[in-house]
């Protein structure tokens, strides 16, 4: 079973901590450096996002394996509004506070697995992944 | 916590800030108000913010040197970035972040002759 590590995003201090433990992890899974500095940015973009939108919630990093490809997995879980368009905020360029449009696209872009599972009132469930070469 | 403060040198008329530590967004947003104030004490002609340690720039932080930029840009300072590293290039631009507009630079070297040119033609141009 691989390693797993979890942060708890409640203000802009714990979005440093957040991307420091993946970026750490994907160093220690063997990941390149600009392959550490997608997952890095990425994580920083989704947790600027839970702090944004939803005030609070978690960012959990683990080592995943499939079809002997090792990879690195994020989940950004929280309890906040969720989001009511999907296929809106996925549109580059769409903003809804202080100009973070480029927040999930962008994440997007620089994952090779990207998830959104997201309910009204309830909150959402982000789960990305890079998977090593 | 308290925010972590850059220091910003001075060179004759060009200012170099050198950001060598994770900018969390306060300190970040602290770092943009204390450069537009040295700029306007020093009536510095330039200005070079130098991210050569810098190892990640979300768009939080691509946006603010964009805003930094933009606006001593408005007070008369022209503005140079240096040193970013390939993986941060590279991460910016997939992000969609490719902070048009501001000039960039090899290095803090390349930086300070391209801002003395600059500065250089624009005296020029005023007189």
């Amino acid at each position: 079973m691989g390693q797993s590590k979890a942060a708890v995003i409640r203000s802009d201090l714990d979005i440093v901590i957040a991307r420091t433990l993946a970026r750490d992890m994907a160093r220690a899974l063997g990941f390149g450096a600009i392959d550490q500095a997608r997952i890095a940015t990425a994580v920083s973009e989704l947790a600027r996002n839970i702090f944004l939108y939803a005030g609070s919630g978690s960012v959990t990093v683990r080592e995943i394996e499939k079809n002997g490809r090792r990879g690195l997995e994020v989940v950004c879980e929280d309890q906040g509004p969720g989001i009511p368009d999907i296929d809106l905020v996925m549109q580059d360029g769409y903003s809804t506070s202080r100009g973070m449009g480029m927040g999930l696209p962008g994440a997007k872009r620089l994952m090779d697995d990207f998830l959104i599972d997201s309910r009204d009132g309830e909150g959402t469930i982000i789960t990305c992944r890079k998977w090593r070469l | 916590m308290e925010s972590v403060r850059i220091p910003i040198l001075k060179i004759d008329d060009v200012l170099i800030a050198s950001i060598q530590q994770t900018l969390h967004d306060a300190s970040a947003v602290q770092f943009k108000d204390d450069l537009l104030q040295k700029i306007y004490d020093t009536k510095a002609r330039g200005l070079i913010i130098d991210l050569t340690a810098s190892d990640i720039i979300d768009s939080f932080i691509g946006r603010l040197i964009s805003d930094i930029a933009a606006m001593a840009g408005l007070m008369g300072t022209r503005v140079v970035i240096t040193g970013l590293q390939p993986a941060v290039a590279i991460t910016l631009v997939e992000l969609g972040l490719e902070l048009r507009g501001v000039s960039t630079a090899l290095n803090l070297e390349k930086g300070l002759a391209a801002l003395r040119r600059q500065v250089e033609e624009s005296r020029d141009g005023a007189e």
